[in-house]
């Protein structure tokens, strides 16, 4: 009992993780103000929605980002990254999420976390080519409604010096932006894990017409994708995306917690100022109460995540129950917000001139991200009820007991 | 417990309490106890919590950062260690809530020297019985609208009125009452006073049945009762102030002097308990998906609230300092009316069982501790009041009165 690794009080949330927080909020305050967000990802809805085109990003300011150093925040220093603490990069995600930012970043600290859990010299090389601002992206999930990284999207075939990758891949996040990809793809009995340049021959990127305006989003057509030797990241690809995954849900439901508190805020201001028969909205419980619930719930999803975090920071074995917690409460938040929000703007809410919608769809594709609520609470009670019993038998009769 | 939490003292502190506990956890009641101390009904159960009290005093789990000239131990930081061993031990709650957490807390911060080392250590042994006298039949969410009426007579006072709703008042010895002592000025017009209960001429406590059909609580009828000025709580007028600081504490923004057993810690355990034990449509309800996806919510909640105490004591965290300590009473009361209610659910037609019922589950646990979760969402303000308290002073919405 006492071996067991235990958070720090503070979920290692120190100084240096508030400091990267505030800057990351007051930069991204400046340069992604909610005027500037407006005019570029939702200065109409025809080319998006129309006719299909992906929605634009600020390529200046993802340039200052990787200036910045955040690309290698979750790389180590070896590789020439800052290696930060998963709470302090979930401070960073979600100042991305509180203002919707348009950007690689977070595909790309995905794919770093899975290269960092793999290691070895493959994947420490892409390391350094992310921590010298290359993008990258995850290529792992299937088009079967599966989450379970056991089911790969590809099939390799071929032997250790080359392997060749067919399938197709949904759901690959930012992957306009990205220059390679990790993909899984089933070999055998064993599940490995490849870097893919986008440009590759033999892949096609296929855009998927998304709602979501603050992203890219793909179908990765794989016809016989050559990987040489130096481009297999691991051959042990479910442990790795096992020991991984509670990571990357923390990462989501960052960027939903810092997105949702956004709605409340503007929301609760709103309540402040707009007056209807002679007393500003926010007077009325119908409309006070629900942002109060609104926000126990973005608190009760905060606080889990940042548990989350500080349970995969020291390891101590934890982190899975953690972050499905935190990705469960971050999803049903973050519906709650979105909806309220809306509705308690009255009409103007309901414009796509306002903006709200930008937030709210950002919210609506990170819920069902790597799994939703209810996802998360059925592999949940696997772990703490134990597996359905498929077969009910007179052993399990509680009264044979 | 976490070790990292903590300094070497309350390290050690935590390892004594726990041994302390572990050797002398109390032997079963001699008649079964109810969930809360608010709900104590008989003198059997009265004895045996009152001498279970003053042994965790003796011990030095209770009253442990008081100063000792008030009758505590005198130390820093361990009434929070001792609350958790306490409760992680499942040993019975201390009965003297309302002498615990609201009338020692209130005398230490408005009290005079004398009254201090008069009233404070008899709360802490549980030798004497508080009860709160705020409620009257006209002032209940609106608390200042008191009638109950102090007129000065010489050295004393004469107090006349009616106070409802009060848990302990049948076993209490003494009071902390709220009375009008001007006409003039609603809030400015109240004064605070301990008040003798037991035994005191013109002082009539009356039963009130609950929804459950057990006493618990009861009225007070005070006519002619005379009480000298010395038990005047800080000065005329300033009943309101004292007040606000006894609901405060009441609420749970503070450690309190020492909370034991009751704990939620358990509850989710005893859910899944319950479903394995049940059968639903012919399976276990712990093989139901859908039971399964209602008791993870609640663990979910469950682990929320303990890491929401966690991320409290991180300012880095906290956008507003009272944003998580002033959700803790609306939180904690509706977790265990939902914990509650599943558990009704759950047991499906057994619920429709009375506790003395032979084959009630655990013993008619469910629909008790339902019927009674809704002391809790009403008392200590109302939970609605709670959400006011909250969108106005957290989020800053304009106020409902
Ligand atoms: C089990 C139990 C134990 C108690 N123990 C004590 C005790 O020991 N000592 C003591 O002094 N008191 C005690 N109380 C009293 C308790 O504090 C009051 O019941 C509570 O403050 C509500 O007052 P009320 O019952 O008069 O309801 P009301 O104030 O009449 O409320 C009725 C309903 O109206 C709602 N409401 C009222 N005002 C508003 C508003 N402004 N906005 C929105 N909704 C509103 C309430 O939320 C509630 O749902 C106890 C109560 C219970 C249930």
């Amino acid at each position: 009992m006492t071996t067991t690794k235990t958070a720090p009080r503070d979920f290692g949330f120190g100084e240096d993780e508030a400091m990267l927080q505030e800057m990351a909020r007051k930069m991204l305050g400046e340069r992604l103000p909610m005027d500037k967000l407006r005019t570029l990802v939702a200065a109409a809805p025809e080319p998006i929605y129309d006719r299909g085109e992906r929605a634009p990003w600020d390529k200046e300011l993802w340039s200052e980002i990787v200036e910045l150093g955040w690309t290698g925040l979750a790389v180590g220093e070896a590789e020439g990254g800052s290696d930060v603490s998963l709470a302090g990069i979930a401070g960073i995600v979600e100042e991305i999420g509180r203002h919707a930012l348009p950007s690689p970043l977070i595909a790309t600290l995905m794919a770093s976390l899975v290269l960092r859990a793999a290691g070895g010299a493959v994947a420490g090389a892409l390391l350094k080519r992310i921590a010298g601002g290359a993008t990258a992206s995850l290529a792992i999930t299937n088009g079967r409604g599966s989450w379970d990284p056991e089911h790969a999207p590809l099939i390799a075939s071929g032997e250790a010096d080359e392997l060749v990758l067919h399938g197709g891949a949904r759901f690959v996040q930012d992957a306009f932006k990205a220059d390679f990809l990790i993909a899984s793809a089933r070999l055998g009995d064993t599940l490995v894990l490849c870097a893919v340049e986008t440009a590759a021959d033999g892949l096609r990127l296929e855009t998927d017409h998304i709602h979501d305006l603050t992203r890219d989003q793909a179908s990765v057509h794989f016809n016989g994708v050559r990987v040489g030797a130096s481009s297999v990241v691991t051959y042990e690809g479910a442990v790795v995306l096992q020991a991984v995954w509670p990571s990357l849900l923390v990462l989501v439901s960052a960027d939903l917690c810092g997105a949702s508190e956004r709605l409340l805020q503007t929301t609760v201001d709103y309540a402040k100022e707009r007056v209807q028969f002679d007393r500003p909205i926010g007077f009325f419980q119908a409309v006070k109460h629900p942002l109060v619930d609104a926000m126990v719930e973005i608190d009760r999803a905060r606080s889990l995540l940042y548990h989350a975090a500080a349970e995969v920071d020291v390891a101590s074995g934890k982190a899975e129950i953690a972050a499905r917690m935190a990705k469960s409460a971050a999803s049903d938040a973050a519906a709650f917000i979105s909806d309220r929000a809306i509705q308690l703007h009255g009409g103007i809410g309901f414009t796509w001139e306002y903006g709200l919608h930008i937030f709210f769809k950002r919210n609506m594709h990170n819920q069902s991200l790597f799994g939703d609520g209810v996802h998360h609470r059925k592999k949940l009670a696997d772990l703490l009820i134990g597996p359905i019993s498929t077969s009910p038998n007179l052993a399990r009769d509680p009264a044979a007991n | 417990m976490s070790s990292a939490d903590l300094s070497q003292e309350q390290r050690e502190f935590g390892e004594y309490a726990r041994g302390w506990l572990a050797e002398n956890a109390p032997p079963p009641p001699p008649e079964r106890l109810p969930i809360t101390p608010i709900e104590v009904m008989t003198v059997g159960q009265r004895d045996y919590l009152q001498a279970w009290q003053r042994k965790c005093y003796d011990a030095g789990l209770v009253g442990a950062d008081y100063p000792k000239a008030y009758g505590g131990h005198g130390h820093t930081g361990f009434q929070r260690i001792a609350n958790q061993e306490m409760n992680r031990a499942g040993v019975p709650f201390l009965i003297n809530i309302v002498g615990l957490s609201m009338a020692a807390p209130t005398i230490l911060q408005h009290g005079t020297e004398e009254q201090r080392r008069k009233f404070i250590p008899g709360c802490l042994s549980g030798d004497e019985i508080w009860c709160q006298g705020f409620s009257e039949p006209g002032a209940g969410s609106d608390l200042a609208n008191q009638r109950t009426s102090a007129v000065p007579d010489g050295e004393d006072w004469i107090i006349n009125g009616h106070k409802v709703w009060t848990s302990l008042g049948h076993f209490a010895t003494w009071m902390i009452l709220v009375t009008r002592t001007s006409k003039d000025h609603k809030y400015d017009g109240l004064t605070y006073f301990l008040c003798p209960i037991a035994g005191q001429p013109g002082v009539t406590v009356r039963p009130l049945v609950k929804i459950t059909g057990e006493t618990g609580f009861n009225e007070v009828f005070f006519e002619d009762v005379r009480i000298p000025d010395a038990y005047r709580l800080d000065e005329v007028g300033k009943g309101w102030a004292v007040a606000m600081t006894t609901l405060l504490a009441e609420r749970g923004a503070s450690e309190g002097a020492g909370s034991g057993g009751g704990g939620g810690e358990s509850a989710i355990r005893d859910l899944i308990e319950l479903a394995r034990g049940t059968w639903r449509d012919g399976v276990l309800a712990a093989d139901d998906p859908v039971t399964r996806d209602a008791i993870m919510q609640r663990a979910i909640v469950a682990e929320g609230m303990r890491q929401n105490a966690k991320r409290a004591r991180v300012p880095a965290l906290c956008d507003h300092p009272m944003r998580l300590p002033l959700q803790q009473k609306l939180t904690g009361s509706e977790f265990q009316q939902n914990n509650a209610r599943l558990g009704v659910e759950i047991a499906g037609a057994h619920s429709t069982l009375y506790k003395l019922d032979p084959s009630a589950p655990q013993a008619g646990h469910w629909p008790l501790a339902y019927l009674n979760s809704y002391g809790n969402t009403i008392a200590a303000g109302t939970n609605e009041i709670q959400r006011n308290i909250l969108g106005e002073r957290v989020l800053g919405l304009p106020k409902t009165k």
